[in-house]
């Protein structure tokens, strides 16, 4: 199987601290992987630095062996690496169907369009239905964006990520602040986007058993550095993962 | 299950529409009826539009407050001038004014669009006054603080055709028919891919990077276009006034737009078009009964900032139709319905 990504040496500091430490990390194309560890462990800092939000003081990142170190967002989403956010961020007054309208027509090179009517663009329109269609939002889709409950909300952040069709897309703490309800369904949704393998998910989360149970492969992170990475079974029974970590919570 | 998606989009209701062609009725037919100082005021009422739907296409759509656009105003107006004492052609007045303009936009936009905020609001600021001193100091060209005087109102010259424009009913015909194409022109690009673009990036930046979008690249066209319809609006000028002077590239002037705006409404379209006839008839009328007509003027603007954010249009909207109700309602059975619909899955 080859790499879909591959970062080198990364590292980023703010000040004194030491965000991401040199971090050496491959992923594969299809497994689900998820990056875990304490607050401040560098999580957000790492899909920062790989996504574009950030440029690293140091080491680089491969995408499908392109480096793409330097490239600002929209680049690395054309190319394929897209992410949504840890604190919610969607386009509040624009309608349900226009925050996904715009990724497509990005992704189809036509925002630059100054004279063509927006309802003219069917092709856009229908892959924009369609993604509504699995969030289950499609009733929604005229309402603005910024009315939607927090947790419909969540999910069309979700949709955001995916409507570019990025070939791997992080998650960042998608289910924050919703009920379990809410977070089922959210979950539900990427294992169901997961399984159709046109997108690899990683995802930051820190309910253990959505973690346990979602992910193929675990990275845990601490301080900035990779402390261990593997299948589920593997992490669960890693000692050291244990007294950092997990310990903490399942006592 | 096709939603009607127009009703988002801003068509017409039937009652709007009437009152849409029963205002271009009176428009058209205003020479026949009204004086020249009625139409002299709407000319000017029609230039601050075209100025004011730039102005917002930045602030409004885009998100970004710049106080620099007298300046772009008053290259078009000097262009245009310079242009009309030399050739006396209005189309070719008008058109370069209107590039002038948009190449000044353009660049001191491309120095401008990679701050947002206030550090945008102050480069614009200072960009303005930059022009502004140019207009002030470069004498041989702009004439100082004489300005440009004699400038005459050339006749249109279209192929096969060239039209005087002596009178004051021939010049208001066409500041009217330019400000409806403007007007049309700008009404189609906020409903367009490059409309709903901008309007992302004002809702959120890094969304709309992380969306696969070009935030800089998208700034920098909707500031060229706000210079544009800046320029084109300042080009407009001379004709009428037969001179230019530097007081129209101040950045006090800058105000006049954002105040237009401001009255009328920044989230709607037709806002800067009604804040601008406002703004023009609240002159017009408290000036008649006090001299501190800018005391009222201030007070009237706190008033409908602080009390109706949306301004005029919203207001006239929300009094008109009951549909803010109705949408209240239809979205918690939406969601009624989205609930129910996810439970099932």
């Amino acid at each position: 199987m080859s790499e879909l990504l591959r970062v080198e040496g990364l590292r980023k500091s703010f000040g004194q601290l030491a965000a991401v430490d040199g971090i050496t990390l491959t992923l594969d194309p299809g497994r689900l992987t998820a990056i875990i560890g304490p607050n401040g462990a560098g999580k957000t800092t790492l899909i920062n630095l790989v996504t574009g939000g950030l440029l690293p003081d140091g080491g680089r990142v491969y995408f499908k062996g392109h480096e793409v170190t330097a490239l600002p967002p929209h680049q690395r989403v054309r190319k394929g690496i897209s992410r949504s956010f840890q604190l919610m961020t969607i386009f509040p007054r624009l309608t349900v169907g226009q925050n996904l309208l715009l990724p497509v027509l990005a992704r189809l090179g036509r925002t630059h369009r100054p004279f063509s009517a927006l309802e003219r663009e069917e092709e856009a329109w229908a892959e924009s239905d369609r993604i509504l269609e699995d969030l289950g939002l499609l009733d929604a889709r005229d309402e603005p964006a910024g009315a939607l409950s927090h947790g419909d909300q969540r999910l069309l952040e979700l949709g955001i990520a995916i409507a570019p069709r990025p070939e791997l897309c992080f998650l960042d703490e998608p289910s924050a602040g919703l009920t379990p309800v809410e977070r089922a369904t959210v979950m539900e949704l990427v294992r169901r986007l997961s399984e159709r393998g046109r997108t690899t998910f990683v995802i930051v989360e820190h309910d253990m058993d959505v973690v346990f149970s979602l992910a193929d492969w675990i990275v845990v992170m601490n301080r900035g550095q990779v402390l261990a990475e593997g299948p589920p079974a593997e992490i669960r029974e890693n000692r050291e993962v244990r007294t950092v970590y997990l310990g903490e919570e399942f006592e | 299950m096709r939603v009607n998606r127009s009703a988002f989009q801003g068509r017409l209701t039937s009652p709007a529409a009437w009152a849409l062609c029963a205002l271009l009725l009176f428009l058209f037919l205003q020479p026949a009826f009204a004086g020249r100082y009625s139409l002299y005021l709407t000319i000017h009422i029609l230039i601050l539009s075209i100025f004011a739907l730039g102005f917002n296409l930045l602030f409004g759509y885009t998100g970004l407050l710049s106080f620099g656009q007298a300046g772009f105003f008053a290259v078009g107006a000097y262009v245009c001038a310079k242009i009309l004492i030399a050739v006396p052609s209005l189309l070719l007045g008008l058109v370069g004014g209107v590039l002038g303009a948009g190449i000044v936009a353009a660049f001191l936009g491309f120095l401008s669009v990679r701050h947002t905020r206030v550090y945008f609001s102050m480069l614009t600021l200072a960009f303005g006054m930059m022009i502004y001193s140019i207009a002030w100091k470069w004498r041989d060209v702009t004439g100082g603080d004489d300005g440009l005087v004699g400038i005459p109102r050339a006749p249109l010259e279209l192929p096969g055709l060239s039209l005087s424009l002596a009178t004051m009913e021939r010049y208001y015909y066409v500041v009217l028919v330019v400000s409806l194409l403007a007007i049309w022109g700008m009404h189609r690009l906020v409903r367009s891919p490059l409309g709903l673009t901008l309007q992302a990036l004002r809702d959120s930046e890094t969304r709309a990077a992380f969306a696969g979008v070009s935030v800089r690249a998208y700034r920098l066209i909707a500031f060229t276009i706000a210079g544009l319809y800046a320029g084109l609006a300042g080009a407009l000028l001379p004709p009428l006034e037969n001179t230019v002077t530097p007081p129209i590239a101040h950045w006090s002037y800058s105000a006049e737009p954002v105040l237009a705006t401001l009255v009328g409404g920044i989230h709607t379209f037709g806002g800067p078009i009604v804040g601008s006839f406002l703004l023009y008839m609240i002159k017009d009328i408290i000036v008649r009964f006090t001299q501190y007509w800018l005391i009222w003027l201030g007070a009237i603007v706190v008033v409908l900032v602080l009390g109706f954010r949306g301004g005029v249009v919203s207001i006239i909207e929300q009094a008109l139709q009951p549909r803010l109700a109705r949408r209240v309602e239809r979205k918690a059975g939406t969601e009624r319905k989205a609930a129910a619909g996810r439970k099932t899955k």
